[in-house]
């Protein structure tokens, strides 16, 4: 059991990273402090995939000695789904981050239930 | 390959470079832009429905000449145009139907970048609706994600603020869920595209390896999917967004963005990853809370006092009633799933757009106190109202009749358990629907006084008049034609996989 937490250090180190995060941005009150958490989501998702893309004793497969024997390269593809994700993670953050500081700016907190209390009495 | 092929790659590419263009352009020729846009989507659409129709075949687009398994690729078949063609014209008649509105709502300086978000929208909506491999999918959903904030909170008031920055959350936890499906299941199959991931995702279920982490992929993508679409117990964000955002957006919202979530998901399902998981219990699962959602979603409704807000959630209910086809794992299941993802994005969009038109007659309140007698000061959005309603409780000759039909059809040929329960929930549910948006509709004809019957400022809304009439009739053929519809679904389906 130890055996394999030791082998598959990274997965669960991601998946205890993604659950972290989840459960930040599900719960915590604090606005920023859940764009901390889906940046934590995101990071373990990143790091499962990068992870599981990596092999040790292989190199990047960029051809210029003239190797073509694909067993000494790893596979590009989920470097490129991180890099991808990245981006994502990255706009969708600038997307909260300026909400954020929109209802700070309106309401001067950054808690959500107050927030809410301060939409419902403006409402009537 | 010939020409008309090409026509879903421009679908993509398109909306994106009107979406740069649109960003720099005045607020009214960006308007423009978005309209034409979406009347091009529609003709596009229906050219791409006829020809795959009338070849009788799906083919792949596949992109930059790399083909599988590494390359990308659209698949385009018979479904596909029909989708698109049903989302396309409720996205013009969304954008015709709210013109007025939106004018108001959205400043004169900002309505570039409101039109910027619409041409992103479409953008998303084609690569979703075509795409035949799973991480372009993922990186649409959170285009989808900006683009639909943006939407929400066009108005710039904090109220709409609120409700975009709950949607978001909400809609983070999802797409997370779902990236992490992605990645588990890219992890064990080594596979993007739909073909390959069935391929070997047949293969490992024949060997019997990697069952539960395999189950465990399709219920985190399931689960993230339902979160995005309002499945019933993670529908929290809905009604706020849906009810404080300016009526194109709420129309857009709930008939559009939710529902091609939903294709993508029967997509997954029964394209990609195969039945066979699915078969092991997600399926009931799926079907539990599907059911409670249609009961609860009706109750939330009852209770609502605003108009807007019933409409809302009665998205809940309807998002029930596709959830529920899927569930049943079968074809006549996923048929009629299909069928009311259309039926529904016609009725609700007009319930969206007449309610706005109701309000505005109605001295800016839609309680239900205040809306009397306002079908008789806006006729137009009076009917429409009604008709979409009876639509969604099931009034013969109209979408949703035949929907729940189907739906009806597909539980009796289940044959086990799950029928009686379906056809109890469908009994119980249409109960509900009358309670509800035929009380509303009684109340829009009810004599009032608040606001005396006067000949209504805006009785010359030329865009609104025909979103309104075009859409009654999208209704009444998708009634009265559901027949042919769910011909050319089965022909789909046929050549689905």
């Amino acid at each position: 059991m130890l055996q394999l937490f030791y082998e598959h250090l990274e997965e669960v180190v991601a998946l205890a990273l993604f659950g972290i995060g989840f459960i930040q941005l599900l719960l915590n009150k604090n606005l920023i402090k859940k764009i901390i958490g889906f940046s934590m989501m995101d990071s373990g998702i990143y790091l499962f995939l990068a992870s599981y893309g990596y092999l040790e004793s292989r190199i990047a497969p960029i051809y210029v000695d003239g190797i073509t024997d694909p067993s000494l390269y790893v596979n590009p593809l989920p470097a490129g789904l991180v890099l991808t994700g990245i981006v994502v993670s990255v706009s969708v953050t600038g997307v909260m981050l300026g909400l954020t500081l929109r209802l700070y700016q309106r309401y001067h907190t950054l808690d959500i239930d107050e927030i809410a209390e301060l939409v419902r009495r403006e409402g009537k | 390959m010939k020409l008309w092929q090409n026509l879903p790659l421009f679908l993509i590419v398109l909306p994106l470079m009107c979406a740069v263009i649109c960003s720099v352009l005045k607020g009214k020729a960006a308007r423009g832009v978005m309209t034409a846009l979406a009347s091009f989507a529609c003709v596009a659409m229906s050219v791409i429905l006829l020809m795959t129709a009338g070849q009788g075949k799906s083919y792949i687009y596949v992109m930059g000449e790399v083909g599988a398994p590494f390359g990308n690729e659209l698949k385009i078949g018979v479904i596909e145009g029909l989708m698109g063609l049903g989302f396309s014209l409720v996205l013009l008649f969304s954008i015709l139907g709210g013109w007025r509105k939106l004018t108001k709502d959205v400043a004169p300086q900002r309505m570039n970048l409101y039109a910027t978000m619409v041409c992103l929208l479409v953008s998303a909506m084609m690569a979703i609706t075509f795409t035949n491999d799973l991480f372009t999918a993922y990186v649409f959903i959170e285009i989808t994600t900006i683009a639909a904030c943006a939407l929400i909170c066009s108005t710039n008031k904090g109220r709409t603020f609120f409700a975009a920055t709950r949607y978001m959350i909400m809609n983070l936890l999802g797409s997370g869920l779902f990236l992490l499906g992605l990645s588990i299941l890219y992890c064990i199959t080594g596979h993007l595209l739909f073909p390959q991931l069935e391929e070997s995702v047949k293969a490992l279920m024949a060997k019997g390896e990697y069952k539960i982490p395999l189950s465990l992929a399709a219920v985190l993508m399931t689960l993230g999917v339902g979160v995005k679409s309002a499945l019933y117990p993670f529908h929290t964000w809905l009604p706020n967004a849906y009810a404080s955002a300016t009526p194109t957006s709420s129309a857009l919202l709930s008939s559009l963005i939710s529902k091609m979530y939903i294709f993508l998901l029967i997509k997954i399902f029964f394209r990609a990853a195969g039945a066979e998981i699915f078969a092991q219990g997600i399926g009931d699962v799926l079907f539990v809370f599907s059911l409670v959602g249609i009961i609860l979603g009706s109750v939330d409704a009852i209770r609502e006092h605003s108009m807007s807000r019933m409409v809302a959630y009665s998205s809940v209910s309807q998002i029930g009633y596709i959830f529920l086809g899927i569930s049943l794992g079968t074809e006549a299941g996923m048929a009629a799933a299909l069928f009311h993802i259309l039926a529904h994005s016609a009725a609700k969009s007009m319930l969206f757009l007449s309610a706005n038109k109701l309000r505005e007659v109605s001295g800016g309140s839609d309680a239900f106190r205040d809306i009397r007698a306002s079908g008789l000061r806006a006729p137009l959005a009076g009917l429409a109202f009604g008709v979409g309603a009876c639509s969604l409780v099931g009034v013969p000759l109209l979408g949703g009749f035949s929907s729940k039909v189907y739906l009806a059809q597909a539980g009796l040929l289940l044959g086990d358990w799950r029928t009686t329960v379906l056809l109890l929930t469908l009994a119980l549910s249409t109960v509900l629907n009358v309670a509800y948006m035929l009380r509303t509709t009684l109340t829009l004809y009810r004599p009032g006084q608040r606001y005396p019957l006067t000949k209504s400022p805006l009785a010359k809304d030329a865009p609104f008049t025909g979103a309104m009439i075009a859409l009654v009739l999208i209704n009444i053929v998708l009634g009265v034609g559901g027949g042919r519809v769910m011909e050319l679904i089965y022909q789909g389906i046929a050549m689905f996989n």
